[in-house]
């Protein structure tokens, strides 16, 4: 209970009250325009936190986290077009809602079970924080380096049919990170001579040029789209309470969300997968499913909005960032020396705490926004999406070029920007790159730890925790390739019975 | 064969335009790393391998190597959809605004970052096609909140102009801290 008083006190001081407000409306408004994003936001708004205080500039950067999927539902919803990334299901039922002129209700479901999911994952987290800071303690060097090992596999073997190019592309990140001196021999790696290398590849610029600037050129090398929408009339307090007629599902959703966003590199696509699934095996109705069935609707979006908070856990309790948004907001730890893991749990519980608290307020404010935004925000996102671009640029430009004033960085970002571009073309994973990047530097400093500690490979798994995720990682292997085999091997025999039908 | 096709038949997936340009100039890159790997990374022998300063740029080569070519078979056997030629000059075209980018960057230092801004801004509108006086108004009132945002406003560090040296004494030190 003191400890909860004291985070209270930390959150309600005026500087994090204003960065919860700008944080979870502007990432409402950034969320509800198809083409930014959370993580393009994120990035830019970066390298301007750094000289706020740790839980202001966390608080902003997680109301972005927390709020773009309220708004990312709004064009998924209303033109067939998800506003994040993760809303893509929410136009599978969204979409033909709107279309039998269901849009409000549409709308209320969504925003309900998604402030539903988000409320449930706190508070199940604030419930779990004692636990966890009794389990955190227990992860030594070899334990944490096991689970970022483990981040790593998830991540590679999340990407279902691009296995091989997530495999790949954490390997450039794992390369990346070791650019520039080595700092236990001083020796060069990577530089090839040259001076501006010796410090090595930033993570701040590698993430903007990935994720902002390649946005940027994408936007502006297609041609230009100005999205049209019509307004939606009635109440919404109304549609929002109607998700309490379907709060067993809001409820799994959430419980699936925090699972899987606990699980580094398994995120919100995961969560929702098996939320959506569960809820249509239970359904009275499962032939709606994908044809405007409510319940589809929120189980999708209560999922979703369940592992932002849960995303928090590997971070705060061991320092490993399971995605790109918490990989980003790591580095705001280590600018103000407040390094996660173990010891945070033991001895900040309260600023843990107080990052719960102002997530919980954040929903709230949301969804006081929501109430009566919708058609402001339809207002706001008829930007064309080339005007769009050329934003972006200018904002991510303020990113690179104040990290340390260099223009080279903003070369490099360029150049990892036109990388990025041609990932997203191709619709290749950008996120193993950047958990190659911070995991592979995870990994690094723990397995040199942990070699000081052993006397033989054995010794890496004789400790529980150890032991627990050796075997994880033995088995995530196995699953995922004899997975990956059968399902090759169904596709071949049904092939082969609609060849042989014909 | 038959055994091959089988297994090659486990490795197909979904192909795009520009697939095979991408898988091969990525596995180039992992090779070009392997061969600079010796001169880049150094093994010092007097410490366990894992310890080494060339094990992790080791293994971020390794993966890149091994998964690179599971990639490249990926996309060789998958079906090919037309539109590569049509796709690689699309990146290309974002070549442009690397130019219009570099530009602003190197701009900036000597124009200011008030003036520097809102001139890219005009200018990169006028290029995308918004071209009336609405929509270049619009740009610069963007550029110069921006400007309000994030130096005058939260103080980050951004460039002021060597142009402002050429302002009246009294508002010169204003210029360079605030716009």
């Amino acid at each position: 209970m003191h400890v909860l008083l004291q985070a209270l006190d930390l959150v309600l001081s005026w500087q994090v009250i204003a960065a919860l407000l700008l944080g979870s409306i502007g990432g409402v408004i950034i969320g509800a325009i198809p083409g930014v994003g959370p993580a393009v936001a994120i990035a830019v708004l970066l390298p301007a936190t750094f000289s706020l205080d740790p839980l202001v500039g966390l608080t902003l950067l997680l109301g972005i986290y927390g709020s773009s999927m309220y708004g990312g539902s709004l064009p998924a919803i209303l033109i067939n077009t998800p506003g994040t990334a993760v809303n893509a299901l929410t136009t599978y039922d969204g979409y033909p809602m709107t279309q039998r002129g269901e849009a409000l209700r549409a709308l209320g479901l969504a925003y309900g079970a998604s402030f539903f999911g988000a409320i449930l994952s706190i508070v199940l987290l604030i419930l779990l924080s004692p636990v966890l800071a009794k389990i955190a303690p227990m992860f030594g060097s070899r334990e944490i380096f096991l689970a970022a090992l483990l981040g790593i596999t998830l991540v590679i073997v999340a990407h279902k049919g691009q296995i091989a190019a997530a495999g790949m592309l954490a390997g450039l990140g794992i390369l990346l990170n070791s650019v520039g001196m080595e700092p236990v021999n001083f020796t060069m790696r990577f530089t090839f001579g040259l001076t501006w290398l010796t410090s090595g590849l930033d993570l701040i610029v590698v993430v903007l040029g990935l994720f902002a600037i390649s946005q940027a050129f994408l936007l502006m090398v297609e041609p230009n789209a100005s999205p049209k929408m019509d307004g939606v009339k009635g109440k919404m307090s109304s549609a929002i309470r109607e998700v309490f007629r379907y709060k067993r599902i809001a409820a799994t959703g959430g419980g699936f969300g925090v699972l899987m966003g606990m699980i580094p590199g398994v995120g919100e696509f995961t969560a929702q997968f098996f939320s959506y699934t569960a809820a249509r095996r239970t359904s009275k109705a499962p032939e709606l499913f994908g044809k405007g069935s409510p319940e589809g609707l929120v189980a999708s979006e209560s999922a979703n909005n369940a592992v932002p908070a849960a995303a928090l856990i590997p971070l705060l309790a061991l320092g490993i960032p399971g995605e790109a948004l918490t990989a980003m907001m790591l580095s705001v730890f280590y600018v103000h020396n407040v390094v996660p893991g173990p010891a945070l749990f033991q001895g900040q519980l309260h600023f843990v705490y107080a990052l719960y608290i102002a997530l919980l307020l954040l929903n709230v404010i949301v969804i006081i926004f929501m109430l009566g935004s919708s058609n402001l925000l339809i207002r706001l996102i008829k930007v064309p999406t080339r005007f769009l671009g050329m934003g972006i640029l200018i904002l991510s430009f303020v990113g690179v070029y104040s990290l340390r004033n260099s223009s080279i960085d903003c070369l490099i970002a360029a150049g990892f920007g036109v990388f990025g571009l041609i990932l997203k073309r191709l619709n290749l994973p950008i996120v193993p790159i950047i958990l190659g990047m911070v995991l592979g530097g995870i990994m690094e400093v723990k397995l040199r730890a942990s070699m000081a500690q052993i006397n033989g490979p054995l010794d890496f798994v004789n400790r529980p925790i150890s032991g627990l995720l050796a075997a994880a990682i033995v088995l995530i292997v196995v699953v995922s390739v004899l997975n990956s085999i059968r399902e090759r091997l169904q596709k071949k025999h049904n092939k082969e019975t609609t060849a042989l039908a014909q | 064969m038959i055994r091959i096709l089988s297994f090659l038949a486990m490795f197909r997936r979904e192909r795009r335009p520009g697939d095979l340009v991408f898988a091969v100039a990525f596995l180039v890159l992992a090779a070009l790393a392997a061969a600079a790997l010796p001169s880049q990374a150094k093994f010092l022998g007097n410490k366990e391998f894992v310890s080494e300063p060339g094990f992790w740029p080791l293994i971020g080569v390794g993966m890149m190597l091994l998964f690179g070519g599971f990639h490249l078979i990926t996309t060789l056997n998958a079906p090919r959809l037309p539109g590569r030629l049509k796709e690689v000059l699309l990146w290309g075209r974002s070549l442009e605004y690397v130019a219009w980018f570099v530009v602003y960057v190197f701009a900036v230092p000597y124009l200011g970052y008030l003036p520097g801004t809102v001139a890219f801004a005009v200018a990169l509108s006028a290029r995308l096609g918004f071209r009336s006086w609405q929509e270049l108004g619009l740009a610069a009132v963007f550029a110069v909140a921006v400007v309000l945002v994030f130096k005058t406003g939260l103080g980050v560090k951004l460039p002021g102009g060597a142009i402002y040296q050429y302002l009246p004494p009294s508002l010169r030190s204003t210029f360079m801290v605030n716009f």
